[in-house]
């Protein structure tokens, strides 16, 4: 039996952090991701975990104390946010390029400057290309049961990549919803053991990690990291069958939510997600062929799998809380996109902007976006493929 | 053993290497543009020189006692010879 | 157990490899090896090390020099990411996930780029974490590894690239940074400062010591590289006892905040001795340019003074 709770996401990726119990969590304090730390801490102080906690003095530090703990042969987990996450840039690239699969909690925050709290994409944003697998989390129920995969996910042998699960900051991190929870002894059954075939603390094989990589070899070792983050969708779909057989919650690359005769459809992550369907439900109501697409797996991105699920939509909108600055879309846009054109789909696409630092998104905001889309799928005209939602404009036509 | 010509399955992933100090097998003697040349004859076993050798050239026996360079390494710096009290190594 | 030299490197095979491409004549590999000499011969090690010369030299793809475990992540991190990985080995210890009878030291080594500068936060961190390990700078006093800019460990008026000594700014203007006291002022159990000469007694012995004292431990050790000073190679252990014996490079170590002078010279050689072999320092001795050789001598005898009253001072109770 499950156990019914009610918790805010911060709470629910500490309580699932607790049931995994990792040897070693190594984490900085930054809003809105802070509490997961500090839950976790009262979890060490009071021994209900087995894990060294190392309070570092940096988010750079975390990543390479988890990298340091990852290879030594320990779990190492970490949570962070926003300026965290870029503080960290660097080392998430050498975590992935060691092929460590350490696990981190993203609670999504707008990057500075200038500086916000609030939740966007920005941070994730910043690291799609750095070799991290990344799982998105509409709810607090998500986030849980993301981080209770990762594992499986990360530490698979033909996959060992490290993995982030994402939440909206605030938005989930701190709302308290209703959420069921395993019993300890089933995630740790789920989970499993961590027996890596190498590692530095082995004594009987001593082994050197990180080396200088030169022209003869670098280009071999990032590919198998393509090569990898390539498997982990096999995996991913495994891994999410096995858990949904375990607590009767099925997960896969994406949510379609009335999808099957959808004619106009929006694709978003995380919190928006629910806001969206409650559109999508309004609109149904009145007859609108509303759908809507919640990419759960962002990297690695779907891309024929999405490209099909939206292959007979008059129009799509794909939403992004995060502005690339590229005088282009935004990166959930053009991944989608860029695979629709690759598979030979044909649909009407535009791309809004949304959400940034915090901005709230009504159900009345995405209302407008079904109804652009309506018009869209009228009159084959696109018209701005670029647009924002919710900012102050005073004419939201043609601003590129 | 790998080298550049390993196919990318080969290859151990993250360039992570399970075999520690096989750097022996890399050799530096060609950096040589001159050398040390060991006298036993002039050699008080006083050990000096058995621990500046930044290449480790000067190998150790269980008997405490200093056999002949080892050139497959040695890359010529002389720190050895400035060393030696004894005059039993020599640059040439 | 008194110090046998010949015993050492007889009885405790090198666990730093040939066959490592750095430099001719460098001074770091000579105390990377005497350091890991003082680990027990049936204890395990895992080594940190920081991007710079050491790190790009002895680790290139698919060749280590290292034969324990090693791991180099980046420049500024080497003793963050030892202390995961020491977290990892308390945890997993007490876990019961590794073996009772097997002990693991925790050893990084950094220059001084990757130690007193850009490294010193993750540095510091460490240290104050408390966490069972050993961080060792070589300290060669400039960014040799990208081709001899300034740090904060260059002395005072050195030619450096990004120093360069022109007929208006005559060299590095500033004075040398204090890592070793900065460390004491960590108030860890052992913290020295050495440097490879004669037979290595001094470096040996407190690497043993920092290797088997609990807790965190510093070693700061002067590397001289032949390149970025401008001396021949064979003055290696030249170079190492000029800046002991002009006490540029005092050797000492603090223990749990006690001073202790390992050598006093009977007769301080002028700072000129250890200078003038040194291209870096060339400017220095042009006519006119007296006053910077005077300043130098003031700054070295001002912290070698400084010194001797912390002994007496911390040794007083």
């Amino acid at each position: 039996m499950s156990i019914r709770e009610r918790l805010s996401g911060n709470e629910a990726a500490a309580t699932a952090m607790k049931q995994i119990n990792p040897d070693v969590v190594a984490a900085f304090p930054i809003t809105p991701s802070t509490e997961i730390p500090q839950y976790f801490s009262t979890f060490v102080s009071n021994g209900q975990v087995d894990t060294e906690f190392v309070a570092v003095e940096s988010e750079h530090s975390a990543m390479s104390a988890c990298i340091g703990a990852e290879s030594a042969g320990a779990r190492a987990m970490t949570a962070t946010s926003a300026n965290g996450l870029s503080l960290m840039w660097e080392m998430i690239y050498i975590a992935s390029s060691l092929r460590l699969p350490i696990v981190m909690s993203l609670v999504n925050r707008a990057v500075s400057g200038p500086l916000n709290i609030h939740n966007d994409h920005s941070d994730a944003m910043g690291v799609r290309d750095s070799g991290w697998i990344m799982l998105f989390s509409e709810n607090n129920q998500e986030a849980y049961d993301n981080l209770l995969m990762a594992h499986r996910i990360a530490e698979h042998k033909d996959v060992l990549l490290p993995l982030m699960v994402c939440q909206d900051g605030f938005i989930t991190s701190h709302s308290i919803e209703n959420i069921e929870l395993l019993e300890d002894d089933k995630v740790k059954g789920f989970v499993g053991k961590y027996s890596p075939e190498h590692y530095l603390l082995n004594n009987k094989e001593p082994i050197a990690v990180g080396p200088l990589d030169l022209q003869s070899y670098l280009f071999e070792h990032k590919f198998q990291q393509a090569e990898a983050m390539r498997n982990a969708k096999k995996v991913i779909l495994e891994v999410s069958q096995e858990f949904e057989k375990l607590t009767g919650r099925k997960y896969s690359f994406f949510e379609e939510y009335k999808m099957e005769d959808a004619e106009l459809v929006v694709v978003c992550m995380n919190s928006t997600v629910g806001t969206t369907k409650a559109v999508v439900d309004d609109l149904r109501n009145n007859g609108v062929k509303a759908g809507l697409l919640k990419v759960r797996v962002f990297r690695p991105f779907p891309t024929l799998e999405i490209a099909n699920a939206l292959s007979n939509a008059k129009a799509i909108a794909v939403l992004d809380k995060a502005d690339s600055l590229n005088a282009s879309g935004g990166a959930l846009f053009e991944d989608v996109v860029s695979g629709m054109y690759v598979n030979n789909k044909n649909v009407p696409t535009v791309n809004y902007v949304y959400g940034i630092g915090g901005r709230d998104t009504t159900t009345k905001d995405i209302q407008s976006v079904y109804t652009d889309l309506k018009e869209i799928a009228e009159t084959k005209n696109i018209g701005n493929p670029y647009r924002y939602l919710g900012v102050r404009l005073v004419n939201n036509e043609r601003r590129i | 053993m790998i080298d550049k010509n390993t196919p990318v399955d080969d290859l151990t992933i993250g360039g992570n290497i399970y075999e520690a100090g096989n750097s022996i097998k890399f050799k530096t003697g060609d950096w040589r543009s001159i050398a040390p040349k060991y006298i036993p004859e002039n050699c008080k076993q006083c050990g000096l020189c058995f621990p500046v050798c930044p290449d480790d050239a000067i190998p150790v026996g269980k008997d405490q006692k200093r056999g002949d360079f080892n050139y497959d390494y040695c890359k010529g710096c002389g720190v050895c010879a400035k060393v030696c009290p004894f005059k039993a190594i020599v640059m040439e | 157990m008194a110090y046998n030299l010949k015993e050492i490197v007889a009885d405790k095979p090198s666990r730093f490899k040939s066959g490592h491409r750095m430099c001719a004549g460098c001074g770091a590999p000579i105390v990377a090896r005497m350091v890991l000499r003082a680990l027990k011969n049936e204890d395990h090690a895992v080594i940190a090390n920081a991007t710079g010369c050491m790190e790009v030299s002895t680790f290139i793809y698919p060749y280590t020099a290292w034969s324990d475990s090693y791991i180099h992540t980046a420049f500024e991190c080497a003793a963050a990411t030892l202390s995961g990985a020491e977290a990892a080995y308390q945890s997993m210890k007490r876990q019961g996930k590794l073996p009772k009878d097997v002990t693991t030291k925790f050893i990084a080594f950094g220059g001084d780029g990757g130690t007193y500068d850009i490294g010193l936060q993750s540095l510091s961190g460490a240290m104050e974490r408390g966490h069972d390990m050993v961080y060792v700078c070589y300290d060669n006093g400039a960014y040799m590894n990208t081709g001899i800019q300034r740090s904060s460990a260059t002395p005072h008026f050195a030619d450096t690239t990004t120093t360069p000594a022109g007929s208006v700014v005559p060299g590095k203007m500033q004075p040398r940074k204090d890592l070793t006291e900065i460390m004491v002022g960590h108030h860890i159990p052992y913290v020295a400062q050495t440097v490879p000469i004669n037979n290595f007694k001094d470096l040996y012995e407190k690497s043993e010591k920092a290797i088997y004292t609990e807790g965190p431990a510093f070693l700061n050790v002067l590397a001289p590289c032949p390149r970025g000073w401008g001396y021949p190679t064979d003055d290696l252990l030249q170079m190492n006892k000029l800046a002991v014996e002009t006490c540029y490079w005092p050797l000492y170590e603090v223990i749990d905040g006690k001073y202790k002078i390992n050598y006093k010279p009977a007769k301080k050689l002028p700072v000129e001795e250890f200078l003038k072999p040194q291209r870096r320092f060339k400017h220095m001795f042009k006519s006119g340019n007296e006053w910077m050789i005077e300043a130098f001598q003031k700054e070295t005898d001002s912290r070698w003074e400084a010194l001797l009253k912390l002994e007496e001072i911390t040794n007083r109770y």
